[in-house]
């Protein structure tokens, strides 16, 4: 599988909040997406994700051009988010949440039993409303809920915020299973430092636009990346 | 009359009042939907049943099995290709839409049907009554009471168990996301207007047996219906039942006390609930 991202410009209203953006990941890849606040990463992973409508350019899956479809049928196509914030469904139990997980209607490795194989938080907690569950727990849930869709390509929208160090760990442990699948996963991070340790390619966005992009970069390159100072 | 047959008179009344209200719930109480012109549908059920009880000679119960899937098949392409476009941040669409077509169904059931006060009858059993203890209970409303338990029990086990009650419960919580999981949450929204409708036409012919119905007997259905919603509590299917059942109680316990008052007094008992438990019998307090 390759899934490809070209030319992706997109903005609300007036501000245009993502500028030109390519990139193309493999199965199994794990590309870290890192920038500042308002740096346009949650923007990109929208826009890819069919929440955002592109401006130009294209999302293509396996040689099939996904940008004209709604988000529900890219969902379908194994385009699946984790979003900020979790957005689980908080009057519904955390089984119903993964049960709607499944309305991809795509086969594959992940089902509900193998989902609370690697995450022990949420096999406890299957019948706990999830509105009333802790932060890791609803994060557990929301990453567990999409890989039931079994998915092509997984977003993480900064799962690590708000997070105790010890669960994000847990959570970063476990990305390997997911990519073994052949997923290939596109993380949002601002830990720089973490998301570097798993990452087979890097794209840092600035102001929209990409500052740097590429396979085992230095650490001081991307620094000056993230923040916009030295020479480009 | 006294108060005791007055209030299981009360509860009977309820049961038709839960089947009718129980569409309303789902498509205003869960899916934050505000259809003006369910009454008016649930006439215009009424009509389709009695014209085929009178054509076909058929009895008003035989006729559910037309005038069911067909308002069902109407409420699904009214929601998928009308009231679809009025889903916004804002509710005030959606309420001019439905507002306009209840006008619309509204006169031409006049011009075609015309202002008479029409009636269907199920024959004997209208006037069949049972005695239990020191009261009488009629037969039908005590089917029709029975009936309001079934409908709203299969009604609860699809929110519970289907996936579609999930997606519906889901959406109610968090439209946007649905959406991130594959779900196409216009074909949930249809699916919800189907089952609305249908139960609309349940209702209609109901009351239609129950009492008499002309073109403009939709609105106070349709209030009826928003009372037990909200005394129930929004978003609350068995809510709906319980404050369909206060609703009725209140009108013909009122109704022993003071003649022909019974539907204002319904109206005070709503206007209680409203001022002291907004959040209603459920106790649900949910975002509109």
């Amino acid at each position: 599988m390759t899934f490809a991202v070209t030319d992706l410009s997109a903005g609300y209203g007036q501000l245009t909040a993502l500028r030109n953006v390519s990139f193309s990941v493999e199965s199994g890849e794990i590309l870290a997406i890192i920038g500042a606040n308002g740096a346009g990463k949650s923007t990109l992973l929208k826009t890819i994700a069919g929440q955002l409508e592109a401006r130009t350019g294209s999302v293509v899956i396996d040689g099939e051009d996904v940008t004209p479809l709604s988000a529900n049928a890219r969902a379908r196509r194994g385009i699946l988010m984790v979003p900020e914030g979790r957005r689980l469904f908080p009057t519904l139990t955390v089984k119903e949440n993964l049960q709607l997980g499944m309305s991809t209607g795509r086969k594959g490795h992940w089902t509900l039993e193998t989902v609370c194989d690697i995450f022990p938080l949420v096999a406890e907690r299957l019948n706990r409303v999830a509105g009333q569950m802790s932060g890791g727990e609803q994060q557990a849930t929301a990453i567990a809920r999409a890989l039931v869709g079994n998915p092509e390509v997984i977003m993480l929208d900064e799962i690590s915020l708000g997070l105790a160090p010890a669960i994000v760990t847990e959570f970063y442990d476990r990305l390997t299973e997911i990519t073994q699948q052949g997923t290939a996963v596109l993380l949002v991070e601002q830990d720089v430092r973490r998301a570097l340790s798993v990452a087979d390619q890097v794209h840092c966005l600035l102001e929209g636009r990409t500052s740097l992009a590429g396979r085992e970069l230095d650490f001081a390159d991307i620094a000056s990346a993230y923040f916009g100072t030295g020479t480009r | 009359m006294n108060l005791l047959d007055a209030m299981l008179q009360g509860l009977m009344l309820g049961g038709l009042y839960a089947i009718f209200a129980a569409g309303l719930s789902l498509i205003f109480g869960v899916m934050k939907i505000v259809s003006l012109a369910y009454g008016a549908f649930a006439v215009l059920a009424g009509f389709i049943a009695l014209h085929l009880t009178e054509a076909g000679g058929w009895s008003p119960i035989v006729s559910l099995l037309i005038v069911v899937p067909l308002m069902a098949a109407f409420g699904w392409v009214l929601q998928r290709f009308i009231l679809q476009r009025t889903l916004g941040e804002s509710a005030l669409p959606s309420i001019l839409v439905t507002f306009g077509l209840a006008i619309i169904v509204e006169n031409l059931l006049l011009i075609t049907e015309s202002a008479d006060q029409k009636r269907m009858t199920l024959g004997w059993i209208d006037t069949a009554a049972i005695n239990i203890g020191a009261v009488r209970l009629g037969v039908y409303p005590l089917g029709l009471f029975v009936s309001s338990l079934v409908i709203l029990g299969i009604l609860a086990l699809v929110m519970a168990r289907t996936q579609f009650g999930r997606a519906v419960r889901a959406i109610s919580d968090d439209a946007s996301t649905v959406e991130l999981l594959g779900i196409r949450p216009k074909s949930v929204y249809a699916c919800a207007g189907a089952i609305a409708l249908a139960l609309a036409a349940i209702g209609g012919v109901a009351s239609g047996i129950q009492t008499s119905f002309s073109p403009t007997s939709g609105g106070l259905l349709l209030i009826f219906a928003f009372e037990a919603v909200i005394i129930g509590g929004i978003g609350s299917l068995w809510g709906t039942f319980l404050g369909a059942l206060v609703l009725g109680i209140a009108q013909t316990v009122g109704a022993s006390y003071f003649p022909s008052q019974g539907i204002l007094i319904g109206h005070i008992v709503f206007l209680i609930f409203l001022a002291f438990l907004p959040q209603g019998l459920s106790g649900k307090v949910k975002r509109l």
